[in-house]
């Protein structure tokens, strides 16, 4: 393994901004994995600390196959991290809105195109991400549908569920449809959590790496083959929203199975515990993501659903 | 009169309010909008709201249609110096037209639209952000150049900027209405989180001007000093001047300025060294329509914008 620094910028009042990279084999580019763009990624970065750390392990024993460079990058955006802000902490701008990068651009827009320039001409390409909404997901890989992307390939994760998103105007400058462009097959997944570190979760999401780095050769390791990895397009997932705001008491969770009209969720009126209103399922399904913050608002999402 | 657009309930006894303020008079038919608050951090618009209402109402007889106006798209964002709606992660302009079956955001924006919609013309009046300083400017995108950039010459503004098309400015309030053939001019004056009084009495002028253009004022307009023209970008470049060091930047001009070649418009400092890191000069003479406002940069941070014409 070689620990490389792949991008350096000098603060006006902090430490040197840098981005760490663990390189791994020499040979064909096979893989990259970025962990935490943004500064609440903890579960991402953790899983990615994780990899390095089980990848040095291999790489003793010899159960690195040859021939096959991996490159790993468990943080691009260590300065929002530390201080405990989600974005690029002087303007609060999001990284994974930059792609492809512009490196005489702004400056979250020279950190997306030198990340970019590192991580490019991979095979595949892995991105622990989070979502724009705060909540708990069933841990999945998603996928953007550009006309480049092989779902089939998304299945080695053994992941519960593969999402295939088709992409709006904003996704066009993520890193995953930007990696698809250039030709590199790209997953994100998404590891559970945000803003917490669940090991249980996590460990789901690196055996779920490893499984797939064996499946095409890149180690020798030896797992639980996973799920049957069941595709879903994201437009199919079923939307159930607050229809009054309050303290939401849940019910439920993640990965649970839930028949129609069965109570989700009730919201609470937040003076005098009356129950303003029941949530229920609208259709039989999974639970495929829940919103977590204790209080919502009218109208915001709360579940999404994946119909049996 | 006062009419609520949307009213979403907050979890403790509060609702998220969007409100306008419809001002109608006369037997006109056309319905003209003028919309700010999109980000919680830009306030010149405010200024731009409460002038036209006031001149509008107090002027009833000169008035032949109708004038909405929308101060707060994003009022919580405006009450909390958020530039986003808080609690959610993406720019509000960048999720137009909406979800109607999307989260609280996305519906929102979803019928902002279809309150907006069908409108004569909209007014969407940003103020940059707290980084930058811009003059009074509309920027177009170069889809809907021939049609808009006629209407923008009303306006009586410093600078009409022409911009590439790009995918993910699909997603822009102006972009989404535009595409349903409701004709909307994006200005952008001031800088963030402050008020400037002058660029807002310019725009309220070039507002009524149009509004007479439009045949909805029959009112006085003042006039621009006689020297005053507009600058349209297509018969030049522009060239966006960014930092190459991280440090405190100094200006040297106010934007608004014409410079030479090789004039210096600022420099890099470094306060612990007591060193210089960068000066910043412009290559050709040029016309500097943006300029850095916020002083602490990072290698990348944009400068300046310059409007050089093509046979300067």
């Amino acid at each position: 393994m070689k620990r490389e620094r792949l991008f350096v910028m000098p603060s006006p009042f902090r430490d040197e901004f840098r981005i760490h990279g663990f390189r791994f084999g020499s040979g064909r580019k096979s893989l990259a994995v970025v962990g935490a763009m943004r500064g609440d990624e903890l579960q991402q970065q953790f899983v990615c600390s994780r990899l390095v750390h089980t990848l040095q392990d291999l790489e003793e024993r010899g159960e690195l196959m040859p021939g096959h460079e991996i490159l790993i990058i468990p943080s691009a955006n260590p300065f929002a991290m530390n201080i405990g802000k989600r974005f690029w902490a002087m303007d609060n701008t999001d990284i994974n809105r930059m792609f492809p990068g512009y490196a005489l651009g702004e400056t979250t827009q020279r950190i997306a195109a030198a990340l970019f320039e590192h991580i490019q001409g991979y095979e595949f390409g892995v991105q622990l991400a989070s979502y724009y909404l705060a909540g708990d997901f069933i841990p999945h890989v998603r996928m953007m549908h550009t006309g480049y992307e092989d779902v089939e390939l998304a299945k080695g994760f053994g992941l519960p569920y593969t999402l295939v998103r088709t992409p709006l105007p904003i996704d066009t400058t993520t890193l995953n449809y930007n990696w698809q462009i250039w030709e590199t097959q790209a997953f994100s997944v998404y590891a559970g959590h945000t803003g917490v570190i669940d090991v249980a979760t996590a460990d789901d999401s690196l055996s779920a790496i490893l499984r797939f780095m064996a499946m095409h050769g890149l180690i020798r390791y030896r797992s639980h083959p996973g799920y049957y990895s069941q595709v879903v397009k994201e437009e199919d997932l079923v939307n159930v929203k607050a229809c009054r705001a309050g303290i939401m008491y849940c019910m439920c969770k993640p990965d649970d199975i839930v028949r129609r009209h069965q109570h989700l969720a009730s919201i609470l009126d937040p003076y005098d515990g009356s129950v303003r209103w029941e949530v229920r399922a609208p259709v039989d399904g999974t639970i495929f993501f829940m919103q977590t913050r204790p209080l919502v608002l009218e109208n915001s999402m709360l579940f999404r659903l994946i119909e049996s | 009169m006062i009419k609520t657009v949307i009213s979403t309930e907050l979890p403790v006894d509060e609702h998220l309010l969007i409100r306008k303020n419809s001002i109608s008079a006369g037997s006109g038919k056309k319905r003209v909008c003028v919309v700010t608050g999109t980000h919680g951090d830009e306030l010149e618009g405010q200024y731009i709201c409460y002038r036209i209402g006031s001149i509008l109402q107090e002027n009833l007889d000169c008035l032949d249609g109708t004038v909405e106006i929308y101060p707060a798209l994003n009022p919580l964002g405006i009450d909390s110096i958020t530039r986003g709606i808080p609690s959610f992660d993406l720019d509000m302009n960048r999720i137009f037209p909406g979800d109607p079956m999307g989260s609280m955001a996305e519906n929102t924006a979803y019928n902002i639209i279809e309150d907006l919609k069908g409108a004569d013309l909209v007014l969407d009046i940003h103020s940059s952000n707290i980084f930058l300083y811009e003059v009074p400017q509309v920027r177009i995108n170069q889809l809907t150049a021939e049609k808009l950039v006629p209407l923008a010459r009303y306006l009586n503004l410093d600078f009409l900027w022409v911009h590439e098309a790009a995918t993910v400015l699909e997603a822009t309030l102006a972009y989404s209405l535009n595409a349903l053939n409701t004709p909307t001019l994006v200005v952008e004056m001031g800088v963030g989180m402050r008020i400037t009084k002058s660029y807002g009495d310019q725009l309220v002028g070039g507002i009524l001007n149009l509004l007479r253009h439009l045949g909805v004022w029959k009112g006085d307009v003042p006039e621009p000093p006689a020297d005053h023209r507009t600058i349209l970008s297509t018969g030049g470049t522009v060239e966006f001047i960014n930092a190459s060091a991280s440090g405190v930047f100094i200006p040297l001009i106010r934007q608004s300025n014409q410079v030479e070649a090789g004039q210096s418009i600022g420099r890099i400092v470094d306060p612990l060294r007591g060193a210089v890191l960068q000066e910043v000069a412009v290559d050709q003479p040029g016309f500097v329509f943006t300029i850095r406002a916020y002083p602490v940069v990072y290698e990348g941070s944009l400068l300046a914008r310059v409007y050089r014409e093509d046979n300067a």
